[in-house]
C-alpha cells in the first residue's frame, strides 16, 4: 500500500446524511482517519434509508450510507450523558478537523462550539454546514436537501413549460455543497500549517446551490430576465435534447451547437438533404422550427439501438450520449476503465460497490475501504486514538455510554 | 522546508509564519487558469480561498468569453455575464500556447505557480510539449488539473462531450422530469459545474501533498464521472436489489415500498416542496402540519387519527401516500408559498417555497448574510450584482475580487512584474501576436 495524503490527519466527524459525510469521505478515502460519532438512538438517518443488501430495514446495510462513508470508523456515544459528553470533548481535543451538521446552538450546549473548542485548541478546523447558514433570520429553519432543492432555484428550472416544477432526483444540493466545503477545509489545512491558527468555517448548502446557478441570477439583476425550466432546449445549440430509441424507455441525448456537428448528425442519419432544408440550415432557423427537427430527429432514433447509434454519432464527432440507467451506470465501459466502481468486503452487506472520486491522481490515488457498522470502532477508538485504559473503556461500556 | 520555499518563490504577498489572520487561506499562491467554461470554476473556487489565479487566453480571447447568457440581446465577448461571474477575481493574460515563444513563457509560468488548471482535449498539452511531465521539469512541485468530459484515457477518451450528453452518460437524466415524456437536465448547464467543483478538491488534496512531499502530480478529472454521486442512491438501489429508479416528475421514488410520493405541491400562486417522512425524521413535521391544518378546520380524523411516529416508510403503501397527499393537498392551495414557508419556519415544518429566480434575488436570507455583492464594471459604465465567495469564515469575511479580466489585460503585470521583461520585450512579444 502507498503512503497516503492524508495519513497522519485527524478528523472528529459529528456529521449526517450527506454533506458531511460526502465531505469528510473525500479525506478518508485518502488516507485520513475519521471517527464518525453517532449513537444507537439516533444512526445516522441514511443508515435507515435504502437500498438495503436485503429485503428490510437494517442499519448495517445500507448501500445509501455504505457510498457516503467509506473507510470511516464509527464511535457510538450518548451524548445526553456527562460521560459521552467527555468522550465526545476528548474526540475533538484529538482530532484536527471537526465536521458538524447539527443546527446553529447544539455544539454550544455541549461546549464544543468553536468559541469552547478555541480557548483549548487555538489551531483546530472546525466546519459547520446547514442548510441555510449559521446565521440570518432563517438560519434555524429545519429540513433536509431533498425540500432545500427547491429553495435553492433547482425545483423551478427542472421540467417542461407547460408542466409543474419537477424536483430534481435526490437531494441535488447535497452534492454540491461538499465540493466546496472539502477545498475549503484543505485550504484551511495550509493556512493552519503557514500560521498555526485555525478557522470556523460556515458552510450555507443553500448558497452552494446558487452559486451552481450564479449567472442567472446576474442576469436577472443586470436584465431582469427571469429564467424558467425548459425541458431540454438550449439557447446556442439545436437540435438539443433526449430522442427515442429501441426498446422501453431507451433515449439518446444529442447536442449539436456547430454547424460541422449539424451537418454530420445529417449524414449519420441518412439525411443529408436535411442539412440543406432552409427550415435547419443555420442555428437561429433550427431554433425557430425546433419542434420539426425534434420530430425528425425522433423518427430517426426511434429504429436505433441507443447504444449504437452514440458510437455512429461520437465517431462522426457529435456529442451523443445514452440516458443511462443505473444498470447502465454500472457497467459503463469508461467508469469500469477508470476504476470508479471498487468492490469491497463488509462485514454485514458482503461484496458490493462503493464509488470512487470523479478525479484520478497520479501518484496518490485514493484507496477505499469498507464504511463502517454502527458503534464498530468503539474499542479502537477509546483505546487507541484517545488513550483510555481497559478500565475506562470498560466503565463506559458498563454505563452504556457507549450505546 | 518546502512551503517556505513556496512563499518565497511564489505569490504577490507573501505570507510569514504568524502573520495576521486576515490573510486569505491560499493567498501566497498561485495557479494558471487555461481553461474553457467546462472549467472556470475549479479556479473561481482557489480564487476565493486566495490564491492569484491568472487566466490564460489565446491572443484575441478565449471563445468561452461568448457562453451565455449575455449583458444585451445579442452575443459580445465582453458581455458574457457566465464569463464574468465565474471569471471574477481571476487576473488575464493572452498567450499564443502553440508558438515556441509562447511555449517558453508559459514554462517560465510555471516555474512560478502552484497549480494549472486546463481542459483541452486528451492529448493537446503533451502534443504543445507542456503534458505533465515537461511542466514537471520545470517545477517538480506543480499540480496539473486536467478536467474533460470523460477523464484521459479509456474507450471514450475522444468522445465529445456537452452538457446533455455528462447528465444522461452519468445516469442522473434518466432520474428526472415526467413520467411518459422524454428525461429532462436542469435547464442550465451544471456537469461542468460538478465536474470543477471535484477538480478543485482533487486540486486541493494534490496540492497538500505537495505541501508535505514537494512533489506535485497530475489530478486528471472526468466530469461524466461527476455526475455519477449526483444520483445518490440510484446505483446502489440497481447493485443491492436490481431494481431500476425511474422519474417521477412532481414525486419521488426510491422508497423501500416502492411507493411514490408527492415532492412539489401547486398552492395559491406558486409551488412549495414538502415530503412525508415516516418515524423519527419526520414525525415532528407530520404532527405540526396536522395541527396547523386543525386550526383551520382542514384535519379531518382520518389524518389526525395517524401515529407518526410508527408509520414505516418501508411499508407505507400507495394507497396510503395518497390518502394523506389528499388533504395536505387541499390544505396547501389554501396558502402562498410565502405564507407557508414563513408560518412553517415558526412551527419547525420543513416545507420551503419552489423559489424562482427573482424569490432568490430578494431573499432575506441571502441578504443578511451579505451574500450579495455590487462590482464596477469601469468600461461598461456600471456595477454588476454577484455572490460572494461560497466559503465563509466566522472571524474573516472573504473580499470580492475585482470584475473579471479583459483580454489580456493583465500582460504589463504578470509579463513584466513577475517574469521580469521589459517593456521592449512586451512590445515586441505584442507585434509577434505571441501575446
Amino acid at each position: 500500500m502507498t503512503r497516503q495524503v492524508f495519513e497522519s490527519l485527524k478528523v472528529a466527524d459529528f456529521t449526517w446524511a450527506v454533506v458531511g459525510p460526502m465531505m469528510s469521505r473525500y479525506l478518508s478515502n485518502h488516507g485520513a482517519t475519521v471517527v464518525k460519532l453517532e449513537t444507537a438512538t439516533r444512526p445516522d438517518v441514511v443508515r435507515t434509508t435504502p437500498p438495503f443488501k436485503g429485503a428490510h430495514t437494517h442499519r448495517d446495510q445500507s448501500g445509501y450510507f455504505s457510498m457516503f462513508n467509506s473507510g470511516k470508523r464509527s464511535l457510538t456515544v450518548n451524548l445526553s450523558q456527562p460521560k459521552g459528553r467527555e468522550v465526545a470533548h476528548r474526540l475533538v481535543m484529538w482530532s484536527d478537523v471537526v465536521l458538524v451538521s447539527f443546527a446553529p446552538g447544539v455544539m454550544a450546549r455541549w461546549g464544543l462550539d468553536y468559541e469552547s473548542v478555541c480557548r483549548d485548541r487555538p489551531d483546530i478546523i472546525m466546519i459547520s454546514t446547514t442548510n441555510l447558514g449559521m446565521t440570518g433570520p432563517h438560519a434555524s429553519s429545519a429540513g433536509f436537501g431533498t425540500q432545500l432543492v427547491a429553495l435553492a432555484g433547482f425545483s423551478h428550472l427542472t421540467g417542461w413549460p407547460d408542466g409543474e416544477p419537477n424536483q430534481p432526483y435526490g437531494a441535488y444540493t447535497d452534492v454540491v455543497a461538499p465540493r466546496f466545503g472539502a477545498a475549503s477545509i484543505i485550504a484551511a489545512l495550509d493556512h493552519r500549517r503557514r500560521t498555526g491558527k485555525g478557522r470556523h468555517i460556515d458552510l450555507s448548502q443553500l448558497e452552494a446551490g446558487v452559486h451552481f446557478l450564479a449567472p442567472l441570477l446576474v442576469d436577472y439583476f443586470t436584465t431582469g430576465r427571469e429564467a424558467i425550466r425548459s425541458g431540454n432546449l438550449d439557447p446556442v445549440a439545436a437540435p438539443h435534447g433526449a430522442f427515442p430509441c429501441r426498446g422501453e424507455d431507451r433515449w439518446l441525448a444529442i447536442a449539436c451547437s456547430t454547424q460541422e456537428e449539424w451537418h454530420s448528425l445529417c449524414q449519420v442519419m441518412g439525411l443529408q438533404k436535411m442539412a440543406e432544408d432552409p427550415r435547419f440550415t443555420t442555428l437561429e432557423a433550427r431554433k425557430l422550427n425546433e419542434g420539426e427537427l425534434g420530430d425528425m430527429v425522433a423518427r430517426w432514433s426511434q429504429t436505433q439501438e441507443a447504444d449504437v447509434a452514440m458510437g455512429l454519432l461520437q465517431q462522426a464527432g457529435v456529442p451523443a450520449g445514452v440516458v443511462q440507467d443505473s444498470r447502465d451506470v454500472s457497467n459503463d465501459p469508461q467508469l469500469t476503465h477508470r476504476g470508479y466502481w471498487v468492490e469491497l468486503e463488509h462485514p454485514e452487506m458482503g461484496r458490493h460497490r462503493y464509488p470512487a472520486p470523479a478525479f484520478t491522481l497520479s501518484r496518490t490515488p485514493a484507496q477505499l475501504h469498507p464504511s463502517p457498522c454502527l458503534g464498530e470502532h468503539n474499542e479502537f477508538v477509546c483505546r487507541e486514538l484517545l488513550g483510555l485504559s481497559e478500565e475506562e473503556y470498560i466503565q463506559l461500556l458498563v454505563e452504556g455510554v457507549l450505546e | 522546508m518546502w512551503g517556505e520555499q513556496i512563499l518565497l518563490d511564489a505569490g504577490g504577498s507573501p505570507a510569514i509564519m504568524g502573520s495576521t489572520v486576515n490573510e486569505n487561506m491560499l493567498s501566497p499562491y498561485r495557479a494558471l487558469d487555461l481553461t474553457d467554461s467546462s472549467g472556470f470554476l475549479c479556479g473561481k473556487i482557489l480564487s476565493d480561498l486566495g490564491a492569484e489565479v491568472i487566466k490564460v487566453e489565446p491572443s484575441g480571447g478565449d471563445p468561452s468569453r461568448l457562453t451565455p447568457p449575455f449583458l444585451g440581446e445579442h452575443p459580445d465577448p465582453d458581455r458574457s455575464l457566465y464569463w464574468f461571474t465565474y471569471n471574477l477575481g481571476k487576473k488575464g493574460i493572452t498567450l499564443d500556447l502553440e508558438s515556441p515563444e509562447g511555449r517558453r513563457l508559459f514554462l517560465s509560468l510555471v516555474e512560478k505557480s502552484d497549480w494549472v488548471i486546463e481542459s483541452s482535449p486528451p492529448g493537446y498539452m503533451e502534443r504543445l510539449g507542456l503534458g505533465y511531465q515537461e511542466l514537471s521539469r520545470v517545477n517538480p512541485g506543480i499540480v496539473l488539473t486536467s478536467i474533460t468530459p470523460f477523464g484521459q484515457d479509456g474507450p471514450y477518451q475522444d468522445y465529445k462531450g456537452s452538457d446533455l450528453v455528462a447528465i444522461a452518460l452519468g445516469g442522473y437524466m434518466f432520474l428526472c422530469g415526467e413520467p411518459g415524456r422524454p428525461p429532462v437536465r436542469v435547464s442550465f448547464p451544471q456537469a461542468c459545474l460538478h465536474g470543477s467543483g471535484e477538480a478543485a478538491v482533487g486540486s486541493m488534496i494534490a496540492f497538500y501533498d505537495r505541501q508535505n512531499t514537494g512533489e506535485g502530480q497530475w489530478v486528471d478529472v472526468s466530469i461524466h464521472a461527476s455526475m455519477v454521486p449526483v444520483s445518490m442512491n440510484a446505483p446502489p438501489w440497481w447493485q443491492l436489489r436490481n431494481v431500476i429508479v425511474r422519474r417521477q416528475g412532481t414525486c419521488r421514488a426510491g422508497l423501500s415500498s416502492g411507493a411514490v410520493q408527492r415532492q412539489t405541491w401547486p398552492c395559491k400562486d406558486g409551488f412549495v416542496t414538502f415530503i412525508v417522512i415516516a418515524g423519527t425524521a419526520g414525525a415532528n413535521t407530520n404532527r405540526g402540519l396536522v395541527a396547523w391544518m386543525d386550526e383551520e378546520a382542514l384535519a379531518d380524523d382520518f389524518i389526525k387519527g395517524i401515529d407518526w411516529d410508527s408509520l414505516d416508510m418501508s411499508t407505507l403503501t400507495q394507497e396510503m401516500h395518497h390518502a394523506i397527499e389528499q388533504r395536505i393537498g387541499r390544505f396547501f392551495k389554501s396558502h402562498t408559498p410565502w405564507e407557508l414557508y414563513e408560518e412553517a419556519m415558526s412551527r419547525r415544518i420543513m416545507l420551503y417555497p419552489v423559489a424562482t429566480i427573482p424569490d432568490i434575488a430578494s431573499s432575506p436570507q441571502l441578504e443578511s448574510r451579505g451574500f450579495w455583492a455590487e462590482v464596477p464594471h469601469p468600461e461598461l459604465g456600471r456595477s454588476i450584482t454577484y455572490p460572494t465567495p461560497i466559503i465563509r469564515d466566522s472571524q474573516v469575511p472573504f473580499p470580492m475580487g475585482r470584475r473579471a479580466p479583459l483580454v489580456g489585460e493583465d500582460n504589463d503585470e504578470i509579463y513584466g512584474g513577475l517574469l521580469g521583461l521589459s517593456s521592449a520585450e512586451i512590445d515586441s512579444l505584442r507585434r509577434t501576436g505571441v501575446i
